[in-house]
């Protein structure tokens, strides 16, 4: 245990030291400046062609409505793309493993998990897709989906910190985010993996001897180039079923090591760079430590459940729960990786999360349902700033001053929005769920009797709500029931909270600026820090204690 | 109509970018570098594969070093855990049952290490924590009739520490131990 606390401590300071620099980055990418800049001369001759092939006016600014309308657009085409791929894979080139077309919902649900960064799988990759689809259909759009989460995201810094409605352009925000950031960083990163181990080759599977003469197929592929994008884009959907549990995918700690740094190197860094660019770093740093404290209790939690392990077991001489888990990464390591990928929304694991201690588990589980612990690209400092514009409005409401965010007044439009936003999150969770249960089909999907059932499913539709793409695998996710609910979920779980957090850019973003003034509760203080905390525990808690109570809690007490 | 041909056009072209030019860019640096690990570690006997270094593979012989369980019967067309619930009777039960199976076929066994009576994450965990190799080492000593001293010298030979000192866990690869165990007794 002292030595895992020791890779965890360090691990934990990698990702800190990275902050400040990758976060500066990240506004040099998106700053339309006046004039070139240096990074447009290192990537302008890239892109350049890109906007002039497609139509694209880089001078435009768009107001939020034409800014979400470019969005969706180029998201729904995408979509459709994608689903067309899976459909046809057995006519498309470099199918060298065989495999058939994917079945209509199975197609339905894939195509929508990995357009909005969830990598929900309900398949297994190694024997339900070709590697035209594996790159085609599920590498492309980790660019795309997470380019589009990080584009959202820094126009709404730019409308709540501007002065008019005008957010930026989608198209150059989406290239930028794919050119100068995910592209370079995932090249480097893949090549490091095969150094590693991980396979990376247009060649099918081989067919091996075992050294007691048996046959082992051994199935591989374009592998690196999807595991490097998988995380730094906060994806998740692994090339094999066991994703990054799978020797193929995270061949040894080290690459654990550059998996878990790479999820959280870009959620993190965003929360810093939106301190800049709203001018006021405090700020950044106010929301960065309410996230911070919540990982790291989480992370104790887990860590300290999983070296506990079962006490009836633990009693017998059987130390540690090491089952789902692997040699080369241990309990600490494993713990950590579980902490992360569900904070950063990830969705991938190196560990199978179903065979995690009750409390154990409930840990990605709260996590998800927070939903704003750094969260994936873009979209979880959303939720961070949805929760500090509530957390404004509440204190408002206490101690009578008028709301104000950023020097921004919040009134009823905005906190309409942000409800909607608020609520949706809950609902899409628990109403499936309850659906799911009261469906005979649905609850013949489950592996484990009782209250270890409730939690596969309250996983599952957490998963896709939260657009994370982890799961409970022993669910059989792949019926009707599930490849359509959980699609739809995806849908409503991505898109509603984007709309509603652009209309709040636009709204707040022509609002004029009222200069500070005694009755303002400033929001760039430990104090605030303290309070975001509290707003976002309390509110989490009174929604999801119930179901979690009835899951992971009541497993726990009956624990033997 | 104009502003579905801009989104559909760039689409396209970031499809055509990331979705073939990188993956296609990075086989081709990944071949040039790194060959071996590219193709997934193959194990060559001769010029017959014979696994991958990273792939458990089923091992029956009691003079062989035996692999953690697999859900996935060690076939990586179908990879997969246990995904069994551990916080239940049933599972404490089955897993003492599994535990003294142990105790039966390696004598001499004190400290049960976990990583052997509990099924990997993968279905493919090449690894055996170095106390799980070495309980094997009375059994395997008796079947294949090397003695028990010169195990144990194989055994720490191939334990790989903590990477860079500090990350992961001491580990030891099955394959490599038995492919040196098929030197000796074939």
């Amino acid at each position: 245990m002292g030595m895992g606390l020791v890779q965890v401590a360090v691990t934990l300071a990698i990702i800190m030291l990275l902050v400040k620099p990758v976060g500066t980055y990240l506004v040099a990418v998106f700053d339309y400046g006046s004039g070139r800049t240096k990074l447009d001369r290192w990537f302008g001759w890239a892109e350049k062609p890109l906007y002039r092939l497609a139509g694209i006016k880089e001078e435009e600014n768009m107001g939020w409505k034409g800014y979400l309308k470019a969005m969706l657009l180029t998201n729904f085409i995408m979509l459709v793309i994608m689903y067309a791929i899976l459909r046809l894979q057995k006519y498309l080139p470099l199918n060298p493993d065989g495999i058939g077309n994917m079945p209509p919902a199975q197609a339905f649900n894939t195509a929508v998990s990995f357009m909005t960064n969830t990598n929900w799988q309900s398949y297994s990759g190694e024997n339900a897709l070709s590697y035209f689809s594996q790159m085609a259909a599920i590498t492309f759009p980790m660019f795309t989906s997470a380019a589009t989460g990080f584009a959202v995201a820094i126009a709404f810094i730019r409308g709540i910190s501007g002065k008019s409605d005008a957010l930026g352009n989608f198209y150059v925000d989406l290239v930028r985010a794919v050119t100068r950031v995910f592209l370079p960083l995932s090249f480097a990163a893949a090549l490091f993996l095969v150094f590693q181990g991980v396979p990376q080759t247009i060649y099918g599977a081989i067919t091996a001897t075992t050294l007691e003469g048996g046959r082992q197929t051994i199935t591989r592929g374009l592998v690196a180039s999807l595991e490097s994008i998988k995380h730094l884009g906060t994806n998740g959907g692994g090339w094999f079923g066991t994703n990054a549990a799978h020797p193929f995918e995270n061949p040894t700690p080290l690459t654990n090591l550059v998996h878990i740094v790479s999820m959280m190197l870009l959620p993190t860094a965003l929360v810093y760079a939106f301190g800049l660019m709203i001018r006021n770093k405090r700020q950044g740093w106010a929301v960065f430590g309410a996230m911070s404290f919540i990982f790291v209790a989480m992370l104790a939690l887990v860590m300290a459940s999983e070296y506990r392990g079962v006490p009836a077991l633990d009693a017998a001489g059987i130390h540690g729960n090491m089952e789902g888990k692997e040699v080369r990464f241990g309990i600490a390591e494993s713990s950590l990786f579980t902490a992360v990928t569900t904070a950063a929304t990830t969705g991938s694991v190196n560990n199978m999360h179903e065979s995690l201690t009750p409390l154990g588990g409930l840990v990605p589980l709260a996590e998800m349902m927070l939903n704003n612990v750094f969260g994936g690209k873009g979209v979880g400092l959303l939720n961070g700033l949805l929760y500090a514009i509530l957390a404004v409005f509440i204190c408002g409401l206490l101690v009578g001053r008028t709301p104000e965010f950023l020097g921004k007044k919040i009134e009823g439009k905005e906190i309409k929005l942000a409800s909607i936003a608020l609520l949706v999150h809950p609902f899409i969770i628990l109403a499936p769920t309850a659906l799911a249960l009261l469906t005979p089909q649905a609850v013949a999907s489950i592996s484990n009797a009782g209250m270890h059932g409730l939690s596969e499913v309250l996983y599952a539709f957490t998963s896709g709500a939260a657009n994370n793409g982890s799961a409970f695998g022993g669910l059989n996710a792949n019926t009707d029931f599930y490849n359509v609910g959980i699609g739809l979920v995806m849908l409503v779980g991505r898109y509603v909270s984007i709309i509603a957090m652009l209309g709040i850019a636009g709204s707040l973003a022509v609002k004029k600026t009222v200069p500070q003034g005694m009755g303002t509760l400033r929001t760039d203080t430990g104090l605030f820090t303290g309070i975001l905390i509290m707003i976002i525990i309390v509110i989490g808690a009174l929604t999801f204690l119930p179901a979690l109570a009835l899951g992971p809690i009541a497993e726990h007490l009956a624990m033997p | 109509m104009k502003a579905f041909m801009t989104a559909f056009r760039i689409s396209a072209l970031l499809l055509v970018l990331c979705g073939i030019l990188y993956p296609l860019a990075t086989t081709g640096a990944a071949q040039l570098l790194f060959p071996k690990q590219a193709e997934g570690s193959l194990i060559h006997v001769g010029s017959v594969p014979a696994g991958s270094e990273l792939l458990a593979q089923e091992t029956a012989s009691p003079g062989r070093f035996q692999p953690r369980a697999s859900m996935a019967k060690y076939d990586p067309t179908a990879s997969s855990g246990s995904n069994r619930a551990v916080g239940t009777k049933d599972y404490v039960e089955e897993t003492l049952a599994k535990a003294s199976d142990w105790r039966k076929q390696n004598p001499g066994l004190a400290e049960m290490p976990a990583d052997l009576v509990t099924a990997s994450g993968s279905g493919f965990d090449p690894d055996l924590s170095p106390e799980a190799a070495k309980a094997q080492i009375p059994r395997i000593s008796k079947a294949s009739g090397i003695p028990a001293d010169e195990l144990t010298k194989l055994v720490d030979r191939l334990t790989k520490g903590r990477q860079l000192g500090l990350f992961g866990e001491p580990r030891v690869n099955v394959n490599a131990l038995n492919l040196e165990l098929s030197k000796r007794t074939p």
